[in-house]
């Protein structure tokens, strides 16, 4: 029995404890992630607020396409996810494997296209203090949007190749059989990290790439 | 028989004493000590600023260079509150008592703690970089624009120091508060944690919550005055008042991280040596996570004079007034736990004294402040100085110096020298009023805040409140010197020196790595105190004469 080499830490009596430590652990560190993206979100409403029309105008020059593709993208991977979750909890590794592959394949799909996505911007000139200029009849304060835009972006990609490297140590614990049917906390944990920079994306779309659409 | 097998159990402190054992220990004991080493040499960096600052202005024309001076209270502002006081007790005292007192083998997570002491050493690092560099002059606040526009001191240092102090936080308050939800002992419920783990559980909810604030708002500033954006410059539509309002959503919690560990602690205290229960049991709890919770609400009374609506002052002003309540409920139930008792006057009783009175004056003084019409004139003056010191040092500190005596020998397994910290406890009530008592009346004659100068008719009391700084620098030296001796000739403590009720008493002094050799069962709550017979209960059941 594989599992059997898998024992709880000193402090907790059974690995069931472990687990569910672990999950806590994890849900705890969500609520303060929330709060940090949701500070960043509070500015971008000050200034949506502030001032509508250049926020709205300056959020017509982000590329759509990029940001729904990345949306789909990230979306499916969490759907990969939450599967391959359900295959480590009954037990096949194998297929528990190929899905955590098919996630972590989606993830570096989403930040090649916030490369090329952050390449165009800086051909459309719109990166504040390093290549910026206003369009003609843009209100200087568009300025503010950027911001907002690159500093969310920059920290949600940052929370991507954070969950990618995790999920690459998840993977390689699962092919040493150190994750397994009797104690899967480790993937359960990782998914809901994934989970939640997939729910992060989904609030930040609609503030980047919808606000001068509607 | 007993005492032989504990005997033989080696302990945490001599279980292995390589330097690698040490910086690579998962023991929560040995990290709480290793963190109380890095606080106490925070604490005199910081000290040392305030000496300056306070002997600069023991004269109207002072003794530093203007710009030197507000890099002295910036620097002595920033390293006593993120490297001091909101570490002080939880990532020492409560890193150590946790799983003692809960009945734990350690925290939940041993690695996360580890890292968050190198996580604070490593801020500390950056803070001290910008130290040496050259210093911040912004005061403690970083308030922009004048932070991100026309500072030049070494602004993105700092930041980043603040920013990366804040996930030591975070992964202390985490640990702590799955550790208390996961890990007690059979029989350990909720209605029977000590108020010490309520205190530190309240305080762990309000780091989790507020510190992620500040990371973005310190993250926002250090990228506009590295990259230059313009988030809070109002040239380019930028709003100032952004960062203060996001500051003061960490910062008004960061005076309840601060208080509510002190508050728990004294209550140990308190029972203890009154040989009491706690008045109230209930009523404490309620009260710590009232505060937990209130503190969220009340960060825009820091801004009453910055230009906020009228309407959202008065809102302000009123959930103030609401924290009060708690604080008040907490302070009647500290007196009324004396009540009856068989008061012991030792060191940490001392102390605890000095907290419930100090943390009165401070507290009453605030809602003097929270009042709109007193906040304008006294805004930004030494009434303000001296309401928060009331509060951080003379509160906070003096708890923190409690709960040092108090756990002394069960951390070291020595007992330090009574009179000599009764000598330095007394030292340090004088020297504190002595010290803050002159400030409130400055601040009522109308001394700002941060000024190098200040007209002559003032030295009087500028001159007495140096004097009483320098008493108050020599109590709080004294213990560095006496509990230093005491690790190598004070006298052995027996496992339960004080009689007290917890089940960190149960082990031995110093406990063994793994805390317990089997896990307690918790049958009664904390605090079976009889000061009629003399008789105490600890919490596993078993009553001692």
């Amino acid at each position: 029995m594989p599992s059997a080499t898998i024992r709880p830490e000193t402090q907790y009596a059974t690995l069931h404890q472990q687990g569910e430590a672990a999950q806590l652990g994890m849900w705890v560190f969500l609520a303060t992630e929330t709060l940090f993206f949701g500070a960043l979100i509070f500015t971008y409403y000050l200034y949506r607020i502030s001032y509508p029309e250049a926020i709205a105008h300056a959020s017509e020059d982000t590329v759509l396409w990029c940001g729904s593709v990345n949306l789909a993208l990230l979306l499916t991977s969490s759907l990969t996810m939450v599967l391959a979750i359900n295959a480590a909890a009954q037990g096949r590794r194998g297929a528990a494997m190929a899905l955590l592959l098919a996630t972590i394949v989606l993830g570096f799909c989403f930040l090649g296209v916030k490369g090329y996505e952050y390449a165009a911007d800086y051909s459309d000139k719109v990166v504040p203090a390093v290549n910026f200029t206003l369009k003609p009849g843009e209100p200087p304060a568009s300025e503010l949007f950027w911001i907002y835009y690159f500093v969310a972006t920059g920290l949600h990609a940052i929370h991507v190749t954070t969950g990618l490297g995790l999920l690459l140590y998840v993977f390689w614990r699962l092919r040493q059989r150190r994750v397994t049917a009797a104690y899967y906390a480790p993937i359960e944990v990782v998914g809901l990290y994934w989970s939640f920079v997939d729910t992060v994306w989904i609030f930040l779309f609609p503030t980047i790439y919808l606000a001068g659409r509607l | 028989m007993a005492m032989i097998a504990a005997e033989a159990e080696p302990t945490y402190l001599d279980n292995e004493n390589t330097i690698a054992s040490w910086l690579l220990t998962k023991d929560h004991k040995r990290i709480a000590l290793m963190f109380l080493a890095s606080i106490t040499a925070f604490f005199f960096v910081g000290g040392f600023a305030a000496t300056l600052i306070r002997l600069h202005l023991a004269t109207p024309n002072g003794l530093l260079q203007p710009s030197m001076y507000n890099r002295m209270f910036t620097m002595h502002g920033v390293i006593m509150v993120w490297f001091f006081l909101i570490p002080s007790i939880p990532t020492t005292l409560g890193n150590f008592l946790i799983p003692l007192m809960i009945g734990a083998h350690d925290l939940a997570f041993p690695r996360i703690n580890l890292m968050s002491w190198y996580v604070f050493n490593l801020s500390g690092l950056v803070l001290l970089y910008a130290l040496i560099m050259g210093g911040v002059d912004t005061g403690w606040t970083f308030y922009t624009p004048y932070s991100t526009s026309f500072s030049n001191g070494y602004v993105f240092a700092a930041a980043l120091a603040v920013f990366v102090n804040g996930f030591s936080s975070i992964m202390t308050g985490l640990n702590f508060v799955v550790t208390i939800h996961r890990l007690r002992a059979p029989g350990m419920t909720w209605d029977r944690l000590p108020l010490f783990i309520w205190g530190i559980y309240s305080v762990s909810i309000v780091m989790l919550l507020a510190t992620p604030v500040l990371a973005m708002d310190t993250l926002l500033l250090a990228v506009e005055r590295f990259v230059g954006t313009g988030m809070f410059d109002p040239l380019r539509g930028g709003d100032p008042l952004l960062w203060q309002h996001m500051f003061w959503f960490y910062s008004h919690p960061a005076v309840y991280i601060m208080i509510l560990p002190a508050m728990g602690l004294v209550s140990e205290l308190i029972a203890c040596y009154a040989r009491r229960p706690i008045f109230g049991y209930s009523g404490m709890t309620i009260a710590m996570m009232a505060i937990a919770i209130l503190s969220f609400f009340v960060w825009a009374h820091h801004m009453f004079v910055a230009g906020i609506s009228i309407y959202s002052a008065i809102l302000f002003s009123l959930t103030t007034f609401f924290v009060a309540v708690p604080s008040a409920i907490k302070v009647f139930n500290w007196t009324v736990s004396l009540h009856k008792g068989a008061i012991i006057f030792d060191a940490p009783m001392l102390y605890a004294l000095g907290f419930v009175l100090l943390f009165t004056i401070g507290g009453v003084t605030g809602l003097m402040l929270a009042t709109l019409g007193v906040d304008v004139p006294v805004h930004d003056t030494y009434f303000v100085i001296a309401h928060f010191h009331y509060i951080m040092v003379g509160a906070t500190v003096s708890a923190f110096f409690g709960g040092v005596h108090f756990w002394w020998p069960k951390m070291t397994g020595r007992h330090y020298p009574e009179a000599w910290a009764r000598f330095a406890a007394i030292l340090a009530f004088a020297g504190f009023n002595l010290t803050f008592f002159p400030q409130y009346i400055l601040g009522n004659l109308g001394m700002p805040r941060r000024y190098y100068t200040y007209p002559a008719e003032w030295q009087s009391w500028n001159l007495l409140s140096s004097a009483g700084a320098s008493i108050l620098a020599v109590a709080y030296a004294l213990p560095l010197f006496y509990l230093g001796w005491s690790l190598f000739y004070g006298k052995r403590a027996d496992p339960n020196p004080w009689r007290a009720t917890g089940l960190e008493w149960l082990t031995p002094s110093p406990p063994p790595k793994d805390n317990f050799e089997h896990t307690p069962t918790v049958l009664i709550g904390p605090y079976s105190y009889d000061p009629e017979s003399d008789r105490y209960t600890t919490q596993d059941g078993v009553s001692h004469a």
